[in-house]
């Protein structure tokens, strides 16, 4: 790697960040005003037009709210819970391929951090290293509805890692390979994994949707049963920061969905079109945003839809019908792979 | 080299930490840090699926369920029982033997010649797997059966008190 | 018990059959009702102070001091209202009208200072049944909102009406 390499690589990791950011901010105003359409009303529409700074006003509302650590938590474990939270949301960006190579002169532009041969297992690590963040905060507030919140997440997420595993096993049967690199490049035109893999994409989704905390999985943070969940005593900027989390999480379980399902930056009729190879690499990159936003919406017009499970029905869900579920899509890919063979 | 001691140096910081720490969440949350420097020992070995897998395995669920289970007992110092004379002395002959143990050990220990492995991509994903599926099949199959095993135990513990009661 | 209204339905609850339990379709459905709302039912939002509501024929809102065809201020000062008054909402200083002004003040006396406290005013329109001259009425807008107590006591240059030539 020369001098080059490593400036355009940073340079990608601060865009990427940026965008990311921008994504989870904008994503807080879509949210309002989505749930405001499908609830029937206008929502935000003060700040600028249509309320398009809505997020620059709640972002320095939040920054000038005071800061309470409560007296008997555990302040730096206390600190360290909102951080980890952004942090771990973050670092998934890193494997996920934006698109294919810019060739601009002579030089090769990827359009992917790093891809590494691991990618998806990685990409699994990030996903549970989450909830330290939220365990964390949950333990250092000192809290028992904080506590409570912590100890939802905790299970949540492990119960639910097991069925998103095994969905993806399926997924890897079919690819043959663990860089998400390749495996985008595999689904070209139309050969879009979801084909393939409908029902582990199903277990997928629903996992997804466990993971990032989302309804209607948001158990960890149940206002009628919990007041805030784990960050009922977090205020300001870190507070800010778990919100800020869950919506790059949102952000990044969507890219990954899809890229592994719904062909990352491959959209159809991709190369008859006649187009030059940097323009096609650029209208990927906006198809695979267009995916990503879409899932970003279908994420919130569940969310006003669906209400919350009971925690039981959740365990039930996880345990007794996702795990068995994923495990016979597992044997299916396996005979049919076989049987193809 | 120098990443390789600096590493190595946290590793063994962060696990002294995690006996002394008087807090036993603090010494979990140690113990996390403990593993993540492990992990990156391997990928600093090339090995990558044994530190991905480091990484989710044990950082991501094992100590998520250790501090889950901690969260959930009364760690207060009052509820902390008395530790009798006894285990105190059968805690001292144990750490002594494990001492003798290991300054036996390293006094016989001599500069062996370093281990070059014939591929150093070994420890990727796809050779890895080639050699599990092939050479080391029946070891793998064999944990896997032993997992089972504890599987069956745990369901077995978890079921055993509807028989009595029923 | 037999029923007498002949209205009575036998509610049956079988088991759900496969489909209904596997959820999908009714979550399917659900999507679909959902996405109706969004895409095609209007808001029902009022953007208030831009657009307001029609407020109802018998609507109590902030008061005003009522004039006569002449633009003369009807009020005499009786103190009626502010008897009439359960909130103790209206005071008042009354005086003399001087040789001159009968072209502001209808009769005789008339309030120097009449002063209604929004605070505590209930809209409950006693004042307006009180008055035996029809000069106050409760048919203006809603309250507006403001930072300090004392700017919620209101005086005559909130509350009489507008002039007619103006």
């Amino acid at each position: 790697m020369g001098t080059t390499d490593i400036i355009v690589k940073f340079i990608l990791i601060v865009i990427i960040f940026l965008i990311s950011l921008v994504v989870a901010m904008y994503s807080t105003y879509a949210e309002r005003k989505i749930a405001a359409f499908f609830q029937d009303r206008l929502g935000p529409s003060r700040a600028g037009p249509f309320g398009i700074l809505q997020p620059v006003a709640d972002g320095t509302k939040m920054f000038l709210k005071e800061e309470i650590i409560p007296a008997n938590s555990s302040k730096f474990l206390f600190i360290v819970g909102p951080s980890l939270a952004i942090m771990t949301a973050c670092i998934g960006s890193a494997v996920i391929p934006w698109g294919q190579t810019l060739v601009i002169g002579s030089y090769h532009l990827d359009l992917q951090v790093t891809d590494i041969n691991v990618g998806v297992l990685y990409l699994f690590g990030v996903v549970s290293l989450g909830v330290y963040g939220v365990m964390i905060g949950g333990w250092a507030s000192n809290n028992k509805y904080s506590l409570l919140g912590a100890i939802r997440a905790a299970s949540q997420n492990i119960s639910y890692e097991i069925a998103m595993g095994l969905s993806i096993i399926a997924l890897l049967m079919t690819t043959g390979t663990l860089s998400l690199k390749e495996i985008a490049a595999q689904q070209h035109g139309w050969h879009w994994n979801v084909v393939y893999q409908p029902l582990g994409f199903l277990i997928f989704i629903i996992c997804a949707f466990a993971e990032t905390n989302r309804s209607p999985f948001d158990l960890p943070e149940c206002e009628t049963e919990l007041v805030g969940g784990y960050h009922t005593e977090y205020s300001s900027m870190k507070l800010g920061f778990y919100l800020f989390a869950e919506y790059i999480n949102m952000f990044i379980s969507s890219a990954v969905m899809s890229t592994l399902y719904f062909g990352g930056y491959n959209f159809p009729f991709m190369h008859s079109l006649g187009l030059s190879d940097n323009w096609v690499t650029i209208l990927g990159v906006v198809a695979l945003f267009a995916k990503i936003f879409f899932f970003i919406f279908f994420f919130m017009w569940v969310r006003w839809t669906i209400p919350r499970f009971r925690y039981d029905q959740l365990m039930d869900l996880g345990w007794k019908t996702l795990i068995p579920l994923a495990i016979a899509n597992i044997v299916i890919t396996g005979i049919v792979l076989t049987l193809i063979k | 080299m120098s990443i390789f001691y600096f590493i190595a140096f946290l590793s063994i910081l962060f696990a002294v930490l995690v006996i002394s720490a008087k807090n036993p969440v603090h010494s979990i949350l140690y113990l996390v840090l403990t593993f993540f420097t492990f992990t990156i020992q391997y990928i600093l070995l090339n090995a990558q699926f044994l530190a991905i897998v480091n990484f989710i395995v044990y950082m991501g669920a094992i100590l998520v369920l250790f501090l889950y289970t901690l969260m959930l007992i009364n760690l207060n110092k009052d509820s902390e029982p008395m530790k009798t004379n006894l285990v105190k002395i059968a805690a001292v002959l144990g750490g002594g033997c494990l001492l003798v143990v290991l300054v036996g050990a390293l006094k016989v220990l001599g500069i062996s010649q370093p281990v070059i492995l014939k591929n150093p991509d070994l420890g990727l994903v796809k050779n890895l797997g080639k050699v599990l599926f092939n050479e080391f099949l029946l070891p793998f199959e064999v944990s896997s059966l032993l997992l089972l095993s504890a599987m069956v135990g745990a369901v077995l513990l978890a079921t055993k008190d509807k028989k009595t009661t029923a | 018990m037999e029923s007498l209204s002949n209205r009575r339905k036998v509610l049956e609850s079988k088991p759900l059959n496969f489909w209904e339990r596997a959820y999908l379709p009714a979550i399917v459905k659900g999507l679909g009702i959902t996405m109706k709302h969004f895409l095609f039912t209007k808001a029902v939002t009022i953007s208030y102070p831009e657009q307001k509501r029609e407020f109802s024929e018998n609507f109590r809102g902030m008061h005003s001091l009522k004039r006569d065809e002449h633009g003369r201020e009807r009020c005499t000062a009786c103190g009626l209202c502010a008897l009439s008054c359960p909130a103790e909402a209206i005071t008042m200083i009354s005086a003399e009208r001087k040789p001159g002004e009968e072209n502001l003040y209808r009769e005789e006396k008339y309030a120097a200072v009449y002063e209604i406290n929004m605070l505590r005013c209930i809209f409950c329109g006693l004042c307006e049944e009180a008055c035996p001259k029809e000069a106050i009425y409760l048919d203006g807008d809603i309250v507006p909102s403001d930072y300090l107590r004392k700017d919620f006591i209101y005086g005559k240059d909130k509350l009489v009406e507008a002039p007619l030539n103006q």
